[in-house]
């Protein structure tokens, strides 16, 4: 059975072990990759930048400008005299948010008027606005629970919601985003290693003299895929055990059976660079198609951004990327806990893209110069 | 039945518009040291490639050890041997792991394969450089070593495309030696050159120019074919060839 594989195994083990920029891509990207979207991507805001116009200056308005601050939301940078200054400051984008406390709110509140609090939020970036939107909605909101309450000589509000985050009770986006991360790492180096394989030969001349010899179609693309499977597998460990000691991400789960799925995703990946490899005629074109296919794959699987809010085509588009297969089980095992009885349509897809991908590399490739 | 170790009949090559190799019908007795000459461009590596397998006839056939190449690529790769023009072994492994590789690539395991890759060394003494990157090596011991991977599985036919282009005199003197060795052992050599020295220790030429043939036979024949009267070879190589490009 495929006599030649092992030999060339053997090769293009030592030739990755003997190339600096595989081993830096191998090594190097995934702790990189991992720190900078773990650190950078934080799509919890916290802290926004907040001045506050307090006209009343009462002791009611500091309590209210301090359960603001409490939220955590928002961190007072300074508090300004008038309307125009804190125009300015959002402006210049000294700061993300304003609070404006009128000059009549302890009066409107004695009164059991309607009080007026205004809050600013510079919603240029959506998704900082957002959660500022949300934390002085939150405010308003207890407050005026607090005051009804007392009012109506109630010991607390008539109807409470307790919304439970489950899997991941922090609601903590490092936790959401690390098990993905492993998925995307992969997908990235596997696919762009591959796609070189063939055609780094092709350029230096030494496929001529390789397919000269009986090596066997099969024989030659396993060899090329077998050495990176370890390294796939090394990768993702150590997004694991980076993820769990800076970012605190549980590793919760069967890690047998995640290790094992890792591994039929890991042969696809390279199978695809592999394929990707006989279609094209340069290294340089191959790392254009590589990035050219990691675009989509970090958009469409749901590694940042929810499928479900997408439209039902780039859902569709998704369906065809083994990584958000692949995700779906990273992220139920590793947040969930689950095992085979629910992932079992992932694995069943993902080793069919294995399968065929392979196929579909051998397939392509000729034993020839044409 | 035929002894011939390679034989075309109407062997062609277009790529595009160019016709690489144009109606090449050749046949090589098995034991010779036949040499391929031309200039630049003539269609020499395109004739080999062909007869390897590398590339396929947009016409004609051709056949080596008795099997036909188009119908058979496959089992021509066990009883070849092929030297790429440009240098096509691994810089980036050392001498011994090329003869490893390649070794196990054409089947050779455990004693068998240390007893060969022993003879090929010793052969074309490259004991010393065993250790050395591949691309570390100067012209001539690179030579060496792609000869060396190329013999490892015993080839009945080999193929050299220009086998000491950028080789010293004597390291070049030497691997004719190795040829003529490996000749008088019954295996069949098709070498191409730019060398006159080398062409005149084979045992028949083959001239081409602009992918056919202009001459065929002992270098002497050929020689002869521009009249003689103390002509050499390579006044017949240019002579022929002006006469061919008008
Ligand atoms: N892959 C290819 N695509 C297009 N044209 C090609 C290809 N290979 C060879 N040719 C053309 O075919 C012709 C013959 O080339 P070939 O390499 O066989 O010449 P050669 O006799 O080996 O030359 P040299 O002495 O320079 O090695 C040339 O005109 C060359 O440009
Ligand atoms: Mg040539």
């Amino acid at each position: 059975m495929m006599p030649r594989l092992w030999p060339m195994f053997v090769k293009e083990f030592i030739q990755m072990r003997r190339d600096r920029l595989t081993l830096m891509i191998v090594t190097g990207l995934p702790v990189l990759q991992l720190l900078l979207f773990g650190y950078a991507i934080q799509t919890d805001v916290r802290h926004l930048p907040t001045v506050v116009v307090d006209e009343s200056r009462t002791p009611e308005s500091r309590d209210l400008i301090a359960a603001f601050e409490n939220t955590g939301s928002f961190t007072i940078i300074a508090r300004l005299d008038g309307r125009e200054a804190l125009d300015r400051a959002l402006a210049r984008g000294t700061a993300a948010a304003g609070i404006i406390v009128p000059a009549d709110y302890p009066r409107q509140l004695l009164r059991g008027q309607p009080a007026t609090v205004q809050v600013v939020v510079d919603a240029a970036d959506p998704l900082s606005s957002q959660s500022g939107l949300a934390a002085a909605a939150g405010v308003a909101q207890a407050r005026n629970l607090a005051i009804l309450s007392a009012a109506a000589g109630r010991a607390g509000p008539p109807l409470e919601a307790r919304v439970r985050p489950r899997y991941n009770p922090g609601l903590r986006s490092a936790t959401f985003i690390v098990p993905g991360l492993v998925g995307v790492l992969l997908t990235m180096t596997m696919v762009l290693i591959t796609a070189m394989a063939i055609v780094r030969e092709r350029e230096r001349g030494t496929l001529e003299q390789l397919i000269v010899t009986p090596i066997t179609k099969t024989e030659l693309m396993l060899g090329k895929i077998t050495p990176y499977i370890g390294v796939g597998l090394v990768q993702m460990t150590t997004v694991l055990l980076v993820g769990r000691v800076v970012f605190d991400v549980p590793l919760t789960g069967n890690l047998l059976l995640l290790y094992a799925v890792a591994l039929i995703f890991v042969i696809a990946s390279l199978s695809l660079g592999l394929f990707i490899s006989t279609l094209v005629r340069t290294q340089q074109q191959s790392m254009q198609v590589s990035f050219f296919i990691v675009l989509p794959n970090i958009l469409l699987s749901g590694f940042m951004f929810p499928r479900a809010a997408m439209p039902l085509f780039f859902q569709w588009v998704g369906l065809l990327l083994p990584l958000t297969h692949f995700l779906k089980v990273l992220r139920g095992i590793l947040l969930k806990g689950v095992g085979v009885a629910a992932l079992w349509p992932e694995i069943v897809i993902l080793a069919a893209f294995a399968g065929g991908l392979i196929v579909l590399a051998v397939r392509r490739f000729r034993k020839t110069l044409d | 039945m035929t002894s011939a170790a390679v034989e075309t009949h109407g062997l062609t090559r277009r790529f595009g518009a160019v016709t690489a190799v144009r109606d090449l019908s050749l046949r090589i007795e098995t034991g010779e040291v036949f040499g391929l000459l031309g200039p630049n461009g003539s269609g020499k590596t395109t004739t080999i490639r062909m007869l390897c397998g590398l590339l396929e006839p947009s016409a004609g056939t051709a056949s080596v050890a008795g099997i036909d190449v188009a119908a058979a690529p496959e089992q021509i790769k066990l009883r070849i041997g092929y030297m790429s023009q440009r240098f096509g072994l691994y810089e980036d492994l050392t001498v011994a792991e090329n003869l490893a590789f390649y070794g196990g690539i054409y089947g050779l395991r455990g004693e068998a394969a240390e007893r060969r890759t022993a003879e090929i060394v010793a052969f074309l003494e490259i004991g010393p450089r065993l250790g050395q990157l591949a691309g570390q090596l100067s012209g001539g011991w690179k030579q060496r070593l792609a000869l060396g991977c190329a013999l490892l599985h015993r080839p009945v036919v080999l193929f050299l495309d220009e086998p000491t282009a950028g080789v010293d005199p004597a390291a070049r003197r030497n691997f004719w030696q190795a040829i003529h060795d490996l000749a008088r052992a019954g295996t069949t050599v098709l070498v191409t050159t730019h060398y006159m020295d080398e062409a005149e220790r084979c045992t028949r030429l083959a001239m081409m120019s602009g992918g056919h043939l202009i001459a065929l036979g002992t270098p002497a024949e050929v020689a002869a074919q521009v009249g003689g009267g103390g002509r050499t070879l390579e006044d017949a190589f240019i002579i022929l060839q002006e006469r061919d490009e008008r």
